[in-house]
């Protein structure tokens, strides 16, 4: 192994810590899988370096985490300050004036900062951007000093209107950098200069608050690595898919709550691009839920917020990731309507499936494998030597099978046609309702349990097939190995579209793309070229939200073209594929700008999981056992799914078995082998 | 009728609720006003063909509507049975609040779904209108004394007519609205929303068949029954009697009652309003159909599970006398329905909290607050802000209330500061937690919230305020204490004033850099405060939830001077000695 052409992909989950080694120079990928520890990550990632034998000679490590994510779902950050506009203190506390649930009015809510470390001071702009009071430079320094009093370990400036002009908080940031003990200060035109005062207070005021958490994670493990001698480059996956460096990371923290996910989808991109797929729609189950990302004309779907939690909002640019609360860990009961349901109640991986034997109540994990397609005997990556069918049967027949009158076979079947009907749902409402044809899509599951589902997905909702990737539970390892390099850069503008300035505006949008380029650049990671993204959020004047509107524009020299009538057929364009109705000779306004810069790493060969030639394929046989399929049981074949050479077809019905996957080939369907190993399971005729 | 498998039936529940939470989503998105766009003050839904019964409802859409749309539904049926005519590609369009429910912001698009030349199902779309006519911008009028002076009222009429729109009908609402452009384009999001639910469920019976379709619609109905009987029979049987009131109907300062008698026999309950205030004068009286919309709202938000669809109401019996301000008919004046509403909703939450005191919560701070400022910019062109302010939710049995929640009709959010000063020439001076607003209790009430207001344009700005709960707070439950009171101020040239009737004012003028204040109440409190962890008390005063006095007074906690718990002191308080 030589330097820069080695890359390590580093994904460290809930349960595992995946590992993916490529050597670009000889063509060859290695990978590791180690036990994680919750609340000691870099435990989990050192591990799992020295697994792969060390950092020497290593180039360069891509990280995916979910430190951030798990901090905010814990709440196991640090005290945080909040300096704020005069009248303006409780803006993180008083939400959008929302509730938990449409129904029932229990449970409260407690912000990330406590009220007594939010201090107000007087400042105060317009929404025209005018100053109408500036910042006193003193009561700024008073009041970081007394938040230190206070114990706050970071700090967030948020003051109402910086959208529209953020001198005074810039000024403000200024003076409490001066002051403040550490470099856990956030201002909230730096996170987001976009309007609307809690989504910003709250994306600023988490940032703050991850800060520190994810400074120190990264400091213990750039730490580890230099006390090994590593002299690569280390980076770090944003939620948007890209990669970035541990620098901005550690000043924008905020842009990693959806890390790893995103690497997983970033992955599955490249590896359908090269399969020759351009629409594909994700779809990761784990033990509590099951995530979908849809892949459209190869490029993938971007959300502009999320909610971790109640009341905690992120708004920055990221993968739109949907999940709903159904995973292997769901469990099935019967409601008092005598309607089955699956999830989202669940048991995780603590205490687990009844067949764990520490549960009595049944989940989706003990329904497959009460039908056989699971394979009792060999447990998925777990500690476990064996599973208990005993315990599985007994648990799905007291709860769901005696109360719906089935015998245990069908009320299992039941509970993964429920499951089935689930996920397709949440498949449908990021395909179909999107105006997407699924008969265009191709189903990748990765993950553990995703492939078990791949039949029904691509019976109920049409898609034309599944990719199962070769090593489904590696994918957001894969996919720190591959994504690309991204800044992205968010302002509102509210500009009506009639009669505005288009050089002007050129101007400014060509400035932000240069400086996201010039983040780009200076990372110091192999890039081949370095492409710029112009998109506004537009509406018509009245509206308050905004379609997304991507700009057809390249840059050429100095210019981009942009005019008043490209970008309202732009707007068009996006208003009708979400809408049915254009509003003829109705004002337009560009709401806000977005540009990203992408740094586009060089390409990556994925012959390199081909399996191995000129193995025959009876090699790879395991054997049969009886599975259940609609109908009843059958006499099913089982195989090895790696030992499956290049061009293998295998009817269903049929199981295909690897160490951190299970595939189930329904009858009607089959399987075959392509050339980067992937398996594409289609309709047999 | 076809009877299906729980399996399908349970994949077919989760297909049809999605059908209705995309048209939600598409009028959100694609809506003019943000009392729409922002607040989500709109519902959509699948409703019978013959009754109109609401078969699904869609889980965003706002609560309150949930009730009121099968009576809406029914009226259009009504509507086409003594004209005939209906033909695919028809929608209906009203807002009149009798024949359907709540007020006249809310308009009402219905659509039939038609399979082979037979409606299947209607489809419905509602959402609230920025401003229709009327004596005051926004329409919520607290001096109106007939509905003519609230807006205009629109009886069922065909807005789109085989696939046409109609312009002529258009043009008439556009005359009659001070803000024409922003209900044109709420109107058209709200066909947005037909035209693709239209599409979605003839997807859906084109791939399970009408049969199928039908025969889930009707189970699930059933199992809305099942659920609901359920969740009745554990109650003790018995009559439970709660009266709270009114302050006023804007018109006449006299409190107006609002009674109710409950009655649990085995699996059925009886709703008895007859005890209730005859029609006021006022706004505040509402049609029979929002009264059973409200009490829809209220069981919804006590037993959970029970799905939206109007076999949950079987079990149910309700006596609402058209001599009681809660069956009222044309024109008595109904702009302000959200208060009365709101205090149905209330005595529902604490007649049942004697029923089964393990499952009370204390009242949510339930008035809408309906604040508009109004003015003249300078071209010209009105400019009418508009918005409903937050308060506490009650303590219940898991812990304190919701600070600055939206209220139970409701899952409205509230538009942005920055978004509102950006359309309308309004700086607020505070946006803000409100102390001591919520009742004590073991469980503490949330608290309201402190919205102060000043007025930049050249002309100042004209004020309207619709509220309630000024002289009668949101009451405790199992000995928790009262939330603060309703609060209005406004500059005038001889400093602040209140208004008279306390929460209901039109025509008051501000100068411009002149302020309005609002205080919102609190919600309830749960149970006694004395038996509040004195440790919680020395928190909420650390964080200006509760002042030191109300530590002192309402909870019997003495703080010492660096804010910790004196114990000694808190004991001999607590137990009854000298303070």
């Amino acid at each position: 192994m030589t330097g820069a052409s080695v890359i390590v992909g580093v994904d460290v989950g809930g349960t595992f810590t995946d590992l993916f080694l490529l050597d670009s120079a000889d063509g060859i990928f290695r990978t590791a899988k180690v036990p994680s520890h919750r609340g000691d990550e870099a435990q989990g990632f050192l591990n799992g370096l020295q697994a792969l034998g060390g950092v020497s000679g290593i180039g360069s490590i891509v990280h995916g985490t979910t430190v951030g994510t798990n901090t905010l779902l814990e709440r196991r950050g640090p005290k945080i300050g909040v300096i704020t506009t005069r009248g303006f203190r409780d803006v993180l506390e008083m939400r959008r004036r929302d509730r938990r649930r449409t129904w029932g009015l229990w449970g409260d809510f407690v912000p990330i900062a406590d009220r007594d470390l939010r201090i107000e001071v007087s400042e105060r702009t317009l929404a025209d951007g005018t100053i109408r009071t500036a910042v006193d430079p003193a009561e700024i320094r008073a009041a970081a000093a007394l938040l230190k009093d206070k114990g706050a370990q970071a700090l967030a400036v948020i003051f109402i209107n910086a959208y529209a002009n953020a001198d005074n908080e810039r000024r403000a940031a200024a003076e409490v950098r001066a002051v403040w003990w550490n470099e856990h200060v956030t201002a909230s035109h730096e996170v987001l200069s976009e309007i609307r005062e809690f989504e910003r207070s709250s994306t600023a005021a988490l940032n703050a608050y991850l800060q520190p958490v994810v400074g120190s994670y990264l400091g213990k493990l750039e730490a580890a690595l230099a006390q090994q001698d590593f002299a690569g480059q280390f980076h770090i996956v944003q939620s948007n898919g890209g990669i970035m460096s541990t620098a901005i990371a550690r000043k924008l923290p905020v842009r990693t709550a959806l890390s790893g996910p995103a690497a997983g989808v970033v992955a599955a991109a490249a590896l359908a691009k090269a399969a020759g797929y351009d629409n594909v729609i994700t779809c990761d189950l784990g033990g509590t839920s099951f995530d979908v990302s849809v892949i459209a004309g190869g490029k993938t779907s971007v959300a502009t917020q999320t909610t971790i939690d109640f009341g905690l909002v992120i708004r920055t640019p990221m993968i739109e990731i949907s999940t709903i609360g159904a995973g292997g860990g769901s469990i099935a009961s019967v409601d008092r309507g005598g309607l089955l349901q699956v999830g989202p109640e669940s048991a995780g991986s603590v205490p687990g499936p009844a067949c764990y034997g520490r549960n009595q109540r049944p989940t989706l994990t003990d329904a497959q494998v009460v039908l056989g397609r699971i394979n009792a005997g060999k447990p998925l990556g777990g500690s476990l030597k064996s599973l208990d069918v005993e315990a599985a049967q007994r648990a799905i027949d007291t709860h769901v099978g005696r109360p719906l009158g089935l015998d245990v076979t069908a009320a299992a079947a039941a509970i993964v046609r429920v499951a089935d009907a689930r996920m397709a749902g949440a498949i449908r409402l990021v395909s179909i309702e999107r105006g997407h044809d699924p008969a265009k899509f191709i189903a990748m599951p990765f993950g553990g349990g995703g492939a078990l589902h791949v039949g029904a997905l691509i019976r109920q909702i049409g898609l034309r097939c599944a990719l199962v990737p070769r090593f489904p539970g590696i994918t957001s390892a894969l996919g720190c190995v591959l994504a690309d390099l991204r800044h992205d850069a968010v302002q509102t503008v509210n500009l009506m579209l009639d009669g505005f300035d288009a050089p002007s505006l050129e101007r400014r949008i060509l400035a932000i793309g240069e400086e996201a380029s010039a983040v780009i650049a200076s990372a110091a990671i192999l890039v081949d070229r370095i492409d710029v993204l112009y998109e506004f959020d537009m509406h018509y004047v009245g509206q308050t939200h905004t379609v997304a509107v991507p700009l057809p524009v390249v840059r050429q020299g100095d210019t981009l073209g942009l005019t008043g009538d490209l970008v309202r057929k732009a707007f068009e364009a996006s208003y009708s594929a979400s809408f049915s109705r254009l509003l003829p000779g109705h004002a337009m306004r560009i709401v806000t700008l977005r540009v990203a810069a992408i740094g586009r790493r060089p390409k990556f060969d994925f012959s390199v999981f081909a399996p191995p030639a000129g193995v025959p394929l009876d090699k790879a046989g395991l054997g049969s056992r009886p599975a259940w399929f609609d109908g009843g049981r059958r006499d099913t074949a089982v195989w090895s799914r790696l030992d499956l050479p290049v061009g293998a077809r295998i009817e269903g019905p049929a199981i295909l078995e690897q160490p951190d996957a299970t595939t189930v080939i329904e009858p009607g369907l089959a399987g075959r082998v392509d050339p980067f190993g992937n398996l594409i399971v289609e309709p047999a005729s | 009728m076809k009877t299906l498998d729980p399996v399908t039936l349970a994949v077919l529940n989760g297909r049809l609720v999605q059908i209705a939470d995309e048209m939600d989503a598409t009028l959100f998105r694609s809506a003019f006003n943000p009392i729409i766009a922002e607040a989500h003050d709109a519902c959509h839904g699948l409703y019978h063909a013959q009754t109109g019964a609401t078969l699904v409802q869609g889980t965003s859409g706002l609560p309150i509507f949930v009730g009121a749309m099968a009576f809406a539904v029914k009226a259009v049926i009504d509507k086409v049975g003594r004209d005939g005519g209906l033909a695919p590609g028809d929608t209906y369009l009203f807002n009149d609040p009798y024949d359907g429910g709540t007020h006249l912001n809310d308009f009402r698009l219905v659509r039939p779904l038609m399979r082979d030349s037979r409606v299947f199902a209607w489809l419905a779309s509602v959402g609230h209108w920025l401003d229709v006519g009327g004596n005051v911008p926004g329409n919520f009028n607290a001096k109106a004394t007939e509905s003519f002076q609230e807006g205009f009222r629109v009886p069922p009429v065909k807005i789109v007519r085989d696939g046409v729109l109609q312009q002529d009908i258009v043009d008439i609402l556009s005359a009659n609205s001070r803000v024409p452009l922003s209900n044109w384009g709420d109107l058209n999001g709200q066909l947005n929303a037909l035209d693709l639910g239209e599409r979605r469920l003839h997807m859906l019976l084109d791939e399970y068949g009408d049969e199928t379709i039908a025969a889930a619609l009707a189970a699930l109905s059933a199992r809305a029954e099942t659920l609901m009987r359920a969740n009745i029979v554990p109650l003790p049987d018995g009559t439970y009697s709660y009266d709270d009131f009114l302050d006023n109907d804007g018109v006449t300062d006299k409190p107006l009652r609002i009674a109710l008698d409950l009655t649990i026999a085995g699996d059925r309950m009886k709703l008895d309003f007859s005890r209730s205030a005859p029609p006021c004068d006022g706004p505040l009286n509402i049609a029979r159909s929002t009264t059973v919309a409200c009490c829809y709202v209220a069981l919804k938000h006590i037993f959970t599970d029970v799905p939206a669809n109007a076999g949950c109401l079987a079990p149910i019996e309700f006596v609402i006398p058209d001599t009681s301000l809660l069956g009222v008919s044309a024109p008595r004046p109904v702009g302000g329905y959200t208060e009365t509403i709101l205090r149905v909703i209330d005595v529902i939450f604490g007649a049942f909290a004697k029923a089964a005191p393990e499952r009370a919560q204390g009242s949510p701070f339930a008035t809408i607050n309906a604040l508009s400022l109004a003015g003249w910019r300078e071209h010209g062109r009105k400019w009418v802000m508009f918005c409903f302010f937050g308060g506490g939710l009650g303590g219940n049995p898991e812990g304190d209330g919701l600070n600055h929640s939206n209220n139970p009709i409701s899952t409205a959010t509230i538009p942005p500061v920055e978004i509102l000063e950006s359309l309308y020439p309004v700086m607020f001076a505070q946006w803000a937690l409100r102390p001591d607003s919520g009742g004590p209790g073991r469980h503490r009430g949330g608290l309201g919230a402190i919205y102060e207001i000043e007025a930049l344009a050249e002309g100042g700005a004209e004020v309207f305020l619709l509220g309630e709960r000024g002289k009668y707070p949101p009451f405790g439950v199992n000995g928790g204490g009262p939330a603060a009171l309703n609060r209005f101020v406004y500059e005038t040239d001889a400093g602040e004033a209140t208004p008279p009737l306390v929460s209901k004012i039109t025509d008051v003028k501000i100068r411009r850099g002149q302020k309005v204040r609002l205080e919102t109440p609190g919600g309830g409190g749960f149970g006694d405060p004395a038996a509040r962890d004195p440790q919680r008390v020395a928190r909420d005063a650390r964080l200006g939830y509760v002042s030191r006095e109300a530590a002192r007074r309402d909870y019997k906690v003495v703080l010492r001077d660096d804010g910790s718990v004196d114990a000694p002191a808190t004991a001999t308080a607590r137990s009854g000695g000298p303070a």
